[in-house]
């Protein structure tokens, strides 16, 4: 057997439930390779709670009382908040913050059997392309560690890439999961929009984000996404009334008639000659297991940039007013009065990312300039959302680079926020649409760096999207490449 | 219409920030960086165009989820100590803030 870190969570879950190995077992390898905190990709391990889970685990799989996914490990990205492990969303405004309650999607993917092994890295309040924004500093690329993991999941994308855990959760708002993916070379699903429960992710922009996990193929996808979906009516106003899925179900079918669009917008000038080559030899290898190429358009997707660095940071800066030192989390030591509080908590407490996208959204909604951007931003969200409507008449699936580079290096443009920015230009309208998207390896480029495959479905096909990833590395192997090992 | 630094010190205070002087100058070039880009909007005829607030507006099969509300019945325990946990400052339950009236 392959050591037990290189194992997939569909092996981990055979291994586990036909008594080959214990949960203890899984978790106890597991964080040993945790120690020295590898790419700085976790934020807080707590080895008494991994273990007490795992010990609940092998009760239960003695006891046949196993769920689906009963001892395999995750780690959860710390915009997710967990009872039992600091919750801090990368910023210095939650440190130490402890939550009374786990988040939905904590709690599902516990009840399916997963063990919590720690809380992971990311841009603060998920506000970030390249996981520099953390407070906690950033993370580094498995791949080439002088580069940036991609963000805001950069935590969760580096471990899995690491081997540090088999599967993480991801947020995605305006690409969170699948760039961080496609910069990592691992696989990340970003469903519908209310497809997974909100309930317990610290907010950022309520319209765009939504959970997803991040794995190393789309088999694993599958199982992780079938346990964190399903509706949550009562405590998230936006979860879909749509039944919890199997996704695994759907693995299963050819790529024979499947229309794959590609759109003459995603191939511009600005993609790198490499993610191209790499692109178009796996729209190549789609064809040659029956997929038919259909060339679409998608005429909105420069606007797509400034479209949502309005809308973003206008929920953001209403969301983030919660922050001002009474209920949670920092509150400044030196202080006039309340007002005077409020501003030097908030000062102190949020970084600079963060308190661009506050100002950016208090002045797009402020007095006199609602309409000429707030209000125009969502309507030409509406011409985005319904190009996709007229694309989808076309073609099952379409196809295209996640990100215009692989990762770039660390501090090339953290001091350049609208560079970064319009890196993020593929990621958006499928945000903005709140259509399932996600991304799969497709081999190196320059630097022996990873390149990204997205994948965008119509609304609730996630199944298909997945089964096309998954026939894809049925057929290929860039999905088994790792960091550090040669080809 | 670039923005001013009259306009950064007026945003800043309506979204209670304390900004230092040298973060509201790093802030009002980037943030008129940013506006470069947006200007385009602009040009887009939307006339006609209903805003879309929310993705769910946008789904052709999904019923309207507006007006959804759970049944109005206590579901959650009364767990003072672990939701105050947290917070800067509290005594005998209460949060403390600086006195606002005098």
């Amino acid at each position: 057997m392959d050591e037990l870190h290189n194992q997939s969570v569909a092996q981990l879950a055979a291994l586990l439930k036909n008594k080959k190995v214990s949960a203890v077992e899984v978790a106890t390898r597991f964080l040993a390779r945790l120690g020295g905190n590898p790419h700085n990709a976790f934020l807080d391990i707590n080895s008494e709670v991994t273990l007490a889970q795992a010990r609940e685990s092998d009760a239960k799989l003695s006891a046949g009382t196993a769920g689906p996914l009963e001892g395999v490990p995750i780690a959860h990205k710390d915009v997710f908040v967990t009872k039992d492990l600091a919750t801090t969303a990368g910023s210095r405004m939650l440190s130490g913050y402890r939550s009374p309650f786990d988040a939905t999607v904590v709690a599902r993917l516990r009840q399916a059997g997963m063990v919590t092994l720690g809380k992971l890295n990311c841009d603060e309040f998920a506000m970030g392309s390249a996981n520099e924004n953390s407070a906690y500093g950033a993370v580094n690329n498995p791949w080439n560690t002088a580069h940036v993991p991609g963000g805001s999941s950069g935590g969760s994308a580096a471990a899995v890439a690491a081997r540090l855990t088999p599967a993480a959760t991801g947020t995605d708002t305006g690409g969170s999961i699948r760039q961080p993916a496609a910069f990592c070379g691992i696989t990340g699903i970003k469903p519908t929009y209310g497809r997974a429960s909100r309930y317990g992710m610290v907010a950022y922009a309520s319209s765009l984000d939504q959970a997803g996990p991040m794995a190393r193929s789309a088999e694993d996808c599958a199982l992780l996404l079938s346990a964190m979906c399903g509706p949550d009516l009562d405590r998230d106003s936006t979860s879909l009334d749509a039944a919890a899925e199997d996704f695994s179900a759907g693995l299963g079918h050819n790529l024979n008639g499947l229309r794959v669009g590609v759109p003459k917008e995603f191939f511009g000038e600005g993609l790198a000659a490499d993610v191209r080559r790499a692109i178009d030899a796996a729209l190549t290898q789609l064809q040659a297991q029956g997929a038919t190429l259909v060339p679409i358009a998608l005429p909105r997707t420069e606007l797509s940039i400034p479209v949502y660095y309005i809308i973003a940071p206008a929920e953001a800066s209403s969301n983030l007013s919660r922050f001002d030192g009474v209920k949670f989390g920092h509150r400044a030591a030196d202080f006039a009065d309340l007002t005077d509080m409020y501003k030097k908590t908030r000062a102190e407490g949020f970084g600079q990312e963060v308190k661009r996208r506050i100002m950016t959204g208090a002045y797009v909604l402020s007095h006199g300039y609602y309409d000429a951007y707030y209000l125009q931003a969502q309507k030409i969200r509406r011409m985005i959302a319904d190009d996709f409507q007229s694309a989808f008449a076309q073609c099952d699936v379409i196809a295209g680079p996640v990100a215009p580079t692989t990762a770039w290096k660390l501090g090339d443009k953290s001091d350049d926020p609208v560079a970064s920015y319009l890196a993020d230009i593929f990621t958006l309208p499928a945000s903005l649409a709140g259509l399932p998207c996600m991304s799969l390896p497709v081999g190196l480029g320059e630097g022996g760096m990873p390149v990204g495959l997205q994948l965008i479905g119509n609304y609730l096909l996630e199944a298909k999207l997945l089964n096309v990833a998954h026939q894809y590395q049925l057929a290929t192997e860039h999905h088994q490449q790792q960091p550090g090992v040669a080809a | 219409m670039a923005l001013t630094h009259q306009d950064i010190a007026r945003i800043a205070n309506l979204a209670r920030l304390d900004l230092q002087p040298e973060e509201s100058a790093r802030m009002l070039g980037q943030i008129n960086a940013f506006f470069d880009i947006v200007t385009q909007i602009s040009q887009v005829d939307t006339s006609g165009v209903l805003p879309m607030a929310h993705p769910l507006d946008a789904m052709p099969t999904m019923p309207p989820i507006n007006l959804r509300l759970r049944s109005d019945a206590a579901s959650e325990p009364n767990d003072r100590q672990a939701n105050q946990r947290s917070a800067p400052a509290v005594e005998r339950g209460l949060f403390l803030v600086p006195k606002v009236i005098e």
